[in-house]
């Protein structure tokens, strides 16, 4: 028993020293730099070269496709598979080119964008509800990118006036399945616009 | 017992190791021009609690608890500051697109409407940073008002 407390004491004695050890060390650190919020910015740069409107359409139609899916598991109220699909949907909208669009055009999706990775990377880790309140955010984000990109397939914009003071969403289907309640309230809401 | 004091050993030595790892520190003591206050009118009474509740983990400048001396304690703020700041730091306020000022400024209603933030492992130490039942409701209409004046 002795020597367990005399290691005890050894312990404590150490401990002390070592904080006011470092209590002077911790003085002269200066400051960090800013942290930047535009990491995915150089991939983007970095595709610049291979403009072309082809490819620029073939990637707005992989961010809906990938989109569709994650609507498909919140409907089906899976949280896993969305929390997948969110992180899927995060390559895609990263691989975005944006490059041969107007300047101002340009700059609009680079916000788009900047928002959009931001909420499916929230998807990519939360929880149901969340990645609900998420999705509604990233609707309004796909919707306005679809404005600009235009898209070969054929859109449905559903509209549920009941989930936070009304909210809307894409499908491609006309028939309404609701992804902000899933089983729980599947038929609530209406197509209140077709694109294309 | 001895393989009590040969765990107690290797504990204590680790512990001491693990002291000689700085973290680097967010403590850039200045508000740039970007800051949320300076581009914003924001009443002063909210301001100052904003700065007591949030600005620790959400701008370039904390002030640190005396337990950020010791290791592992340093890692587990740092961590936290690096993710406070990626998801917001009022310090960039202005340089964030209006679409992005509007989605923060929903996640902020939102997180202290249900009292997410400030975080309860936050304010079990800072019991200054807790916002009163009065001063939330001021801060929440506050952020509403700065959300519809984007729009």
């Amino acid at each position: 028993m002795k020597t367990v407390k005399r290691s005890l004491g050894a312990m404590a004695l150490a401990a002390i020293t070592l904080i006011t050890v470092s209590c002077n060390e911790g003085k002269k650190n200066e400051a960090t730099a800013p942290m930047s919020n535009e990491m995915h910015q150089d991939t983007m740069d970095a595709d610049k070269d291979m403009a072309m409107n082809d490819s620029q359409d073939a990637k707005a139609e992989a961010i809906l496709k990938d989109y569709f899916n994650l609507k498909d598991a919140l409907v089906g109220d899976d949280n896993a598979k969305a929390k997948g699909l969110g992180n899927t949907l995060v390559q895609s909208l990263k691989s975005f080119d944006m490059s041969s669009y107007a300047d101002g055009k340009k700059s609009e999706l680079k916000d788009i964008m900047e928002d959009a990775i931001e909420h499916a990377e929230h998807i990519g880790e939360s929880d149901i509800k969340h990645q609900r309140e998420h999705f509604k955010i990233l609707s309004k984000d796909v919707t306005d990118m679809v404005a600009i990109t235009g898209t070969q397939m054929k859109l449905y914009e559903q509209y549920c006036p009941m989930y936070d003071g009304g909210t809307a969403w894409l499908s491609t289907e006309k028939q309404v399945l609701n992804p902000y309640y899933g089983s729980s309230m599947l038929k609530c809401g209406k197509v209140q616009r077709e694109i294309n | 017992m001895r393989v009590f004091k040969i765990i107690a050993w290797i504990a204590l030595i680790l512990f001491i190791i693990i002291q000689f790892f700085p973290t680097e520190k967010n403590e850039s003591y200045t508000t740039p021009d970007n800051d949320f206050m300076v581009v914003n009118n924001v009443p002063s009474k909210i301001e100052n609690q904003l700065k007591v509740s949030c600005y620790d983990c959400h701008s370039n400048s904390t002030s640190y608890p005396w337990y950020n001396k010791i290791q592992p304690a340093a890692w587990y703020l740092e961590d936290h500051v690096k993710e406070g700041k990626a998801e917001l730091n009022f310090n960039e306020w202005s340089t964030y697109s209006d679409r992005r000022k509007d989605s923060k400024l929903r996640s902020i209603i939102k997180q202290i409407e249900s009292g997410e933030m400030p975080m309860d492992s936050y304010t079990l130490i800072h019991r200054d940073a807790i916002l009163s039942e009065n001063i939330k409701n001021s801060v929440i209409s506050y952020m509403r008002i700065l959300k519809d004046s984007l729009k």
